[in-house]
């Protein structure tokens, strides 16, 4: 066995994790000027469901009929054809409702975890999804600490379906159509540096009204999506355990020990072979017979 | 038994190979007629998975998007598969000769657990006419550990291939071949080993990301390390589960003066499969003590824990211990079947059981998905007795079979 076809195995293992590093550089943060956001005030939130209708008319989704089915009875989850949800929370401050939809996180779980790059965070802020990639792997799904990618299981075509913060509307310089439906003024589009502001100044100035935390602020490292409540978080629904560490730092230092791994490995094993052999045995040296 | 496999001198390979795919042995065996329904029947499923999607056979739910096709087939499947890697390692590295005998069976059985169960993977998929992306490189996700994790299951069954290949070619008859496959069987046994050692712990990493909805008790960083520890027993106990077996229903096929020293071998991987649970359990308690979930043992979550940790771990690993001190042959199978039930119960537990703790829904596998698992298995058992009965894997060589 020849050394020159290690040195090529291992130089070829090792460099997929080092483009890798040069892939992170370019990771959006908080600081990109770009990155946009909705601030949400559940103090503001009169549980009217005019979102709802405007995302669904919005995605070609199936349009809600919000008069007649009763759908705030039940706390519910988004779904394959329903990319947000308002729920009604009894609270101790009383009847609170909350919208619910994905994140956006910065650096998103189901980003992290897609082999395929399927689901990406776009440098305007929405984490998107692209068929022509995905395999239907399902490993967003389990990452995904808000349960948000949502799987066709009845079809033999079957997509991921989530909000996609009406990418192409941003692109055109509009904002989300559920921001744009809310006639009382509980969700605010902008960029997210800006929206932390007037967050914090609407605590400031009815430290009252508000609880002092904006969830998403810290929670899984930031998310584009903020929100202002009366009531801790748990009242309403969100899990407050979740922790501040970003999602590729679960898995940092397992992938940065794959190249090691890879490089140090075979020469070791090589020397084993070789510390372990005996002088003249050939009997194990390249196989069986 | 060796003369079934005389040919003419002047029969061409095809021929032969055409010879071959005739079945050897009784037909109506109880084991060919509990398989041959139930793969007849998984075949119908996964017709129908393919034709109406995957809500159709299975009990996947928007929050158990991973079942029994995960968490059993990929997850201990693969970890029973270790054991090509130990042996490998132990033969080819180390240089032990006395496990020489042990390599061919247990390199077979591995390259066939990944291409079965691994590709059992593909059946899971909801656009598996994509699977082709992440290996072309129009989209290679390089952060993700799934990345990571499929290109080693890809790697790795090619160079468990190449390291069974020299059976292949002596089968054949191909002795030219043979030589040179032979002279590459140290480089793929060193880039084998590797792989398994990222590949087996990137599967316990693939459950870093679910910290918010995997049970404390089971949830941990070293996640990784625990995959890969356990799979070196795992791997190990497979290997005296199978060749016990094996040395049972391929009698023929074994040299009877190996029957005496087959004992010895495993005695010697008893001791090897309990070390490696020492060190297991010495990882599993400084992290339940580290972790501070002492208020969770008392709950229903604490008897599971304690079930598998101590049932299925710590008393297999004293009777590994004792068995092989004692040269108790019977203690030691009943270790290995244990440690065995231990490993699958600790990746069930993980990807399944102990998974969404806090939900009120729990997910159990529909009669498709099982009668699906238990087709690749018997799949697999079926394509392994045919290389057997074939192919110079149990028995020393084919001299005297070909000529």
């Amino acid at each position: 066995m020849d050394r020159r076809k290690f040195l090529a195995l291992a130089g070829a293992a090792t460099a997929a994790p080092l483009v890798s590093k040069t892939a992170q550089a370019t990771e959006i943060t908080e600081d990109n000027p770009e990155f946009f956001g909705v601030l949400v005030d559940t103090t503001r939130c009169i549980g009217c469901r005019q979102c709802e209708v405007a995302c669904a008319e919005a995605n070609d989704l199936p349009v809600p009929d919000i008069k007649n089915d009763n759908a705030l009875d039940a706390e519910r989850t988004t779904a394959t054809d329903q990319w947000t949800v308002v729920n009604r929370y009894e609270t101790d401050e009383g009847e609170i409702f909350a919208k619910k939809q994905c994140m956006h996180c910065g650096q998103p779980a189901c980003a992290a975890a897609c082999l395929t790059n399927a689901m990406e965070k776009t440098e305007t802020g929405p984490v998107t999804w692209d068929g022509g990639k995905c395999m239907g792997c399902r490993y967003c799904m389990l990452s995904c600490p808000f349960n948000i990618p949502k799987f066709e299981y009845e079809s033999i075509n079957p997509k991921i379906q989530k909000c996609i913060m009406c990418s192409e509307r941003l692109e055109e310089g509009g904002m989300p159509a559920c921001v744009e439906a809310c006639p009382a003024d509980a969700l605010m589009f902008g960029k997210k540096q800006e929206l932390m502001q007037i967050a914090r100044v609407r605590i400031y100035s009815h430290p009252d009204t508000y609880v002092r935390h904006i969830y998403g602020e810290h929670e899984v490292g930031g998310t584009s999506w903020l929100y202002l409540s009366s009531v801790p978080f748990e009242q309403l629904g969100f899990r407050t355990d979740l922790g501040t560490l970003t999602y590729p730092d679960y898995t940092r230092e397992f992938l940065y020990a794959v190249p090691l791994v890879f490089l140090l490995g075979p020469p070791l094993l090589y020397g084993l072979h070789h510390l372990a052999g005996r002088d003249g045995d050939e009997n194990t040296e390249g196989g069986h017979s | 038994m060796s003369t079934a496999n005389s040919v003419a001198p002047r029969q061409s390979v095809w021929q032969f190979i055409l010879s071959e795919l005739k079945p050897k042995g009784p037909i109506f065996t109880p084991f060919n007629i509990i398989s041959v329904p139930t793969i007849l029947a998984g075949l119908v499923i996964v017709v129908w998975r393919f034709a109406f999607g995957l809500g159709s056979v299975t009990n996947l739910t928007q929050d158990y998007p991973w079942g029994i096709w995960i968490g059993f087939d990929v997850m201990t499947g693969v970890a029973f598969a270790g054991g090509a890697y130990i042996i490998t390692f132990t033969v080819y590295i180390m240089r032990a000769g006395k496990y020489k005998s042990l390599v061919r069976a247990t390199v077979l059985n591995g390259f066939l657990s990944y291409l079965f169960y691994a590709g059992a993977l593909f059946l899971d998929l909801g656009r598996p006419w994509h699977i082709i992306n992440p290996i072309i490189g129009n989209s290679f996700g390089y952060n993700s550990i799934l990345f990571l994790v499929s290109w080693h299951f890809m790697l790795y069954m090619m160079a468990e291939a190449l390291e069974f290949s020299p059976v292949v070619a002596e089968w054949l008859g191909l002795e030219r071949a043979k030589k040179i496959l032979h002279k590459l069987t140290l480089g793929t046994v060193i880039f084998g080993v590797v792989l398994s050692t990222l590949h087996q712990s990137g599967l316990g990493a693939l459950y870093l990301f679910c910290k918010p909805k995997l049970h404390p008790l089971w949830y941990t960083e070293f996640l990784p390390v625990l995959f890969l520890v356990s799979s070196v027993f795992a791997g190990l106990s497979m290997i005296i589960f199978e060749g016990t077996l094996s040395h049972r229903v391929f009698k023929t096929q074994i040299d009877p003066k190996k029957h005496h020293t087959f004992d010895d071998i495993v005695f010697g991987l008893s001791k090897g499969a309990a070390v490696a649970m020492y060190v297991y359990l010495f990882i599993k308690f400084v992290i339940f003590i580290h972790g501070q979930h002492w208020h969770f043992i008392t709950t229903g979550w604490g008897w599971l824990y304690i079930l598998e940790v101590g049932g299925l771990v710590l008393l297999p690993c004293a009777l590994y211990t004792h068995g092989y001190r004692q040269r108790r042959i019977g203690m030691v199978r009943l270790a290995a079947i244990l440690t065995l039930l231990g490993i699958m119960f600790n990746r069930l537990n993980i990807s399944v059981i102990a998974f969404n703790w806090q939900l009120p829904t729990r997910y159990y596998p529909s009669i498709g998905e099982i009668v699906v698992t238990l087709m690749v298995i018997f799949t697999e058992i079926w394509v392994f007795r045919w290389v057997v009965y074939r192919m110079p894997v149990l028995r020393e060589t084919t001299e005297g079979n070909r000529k």
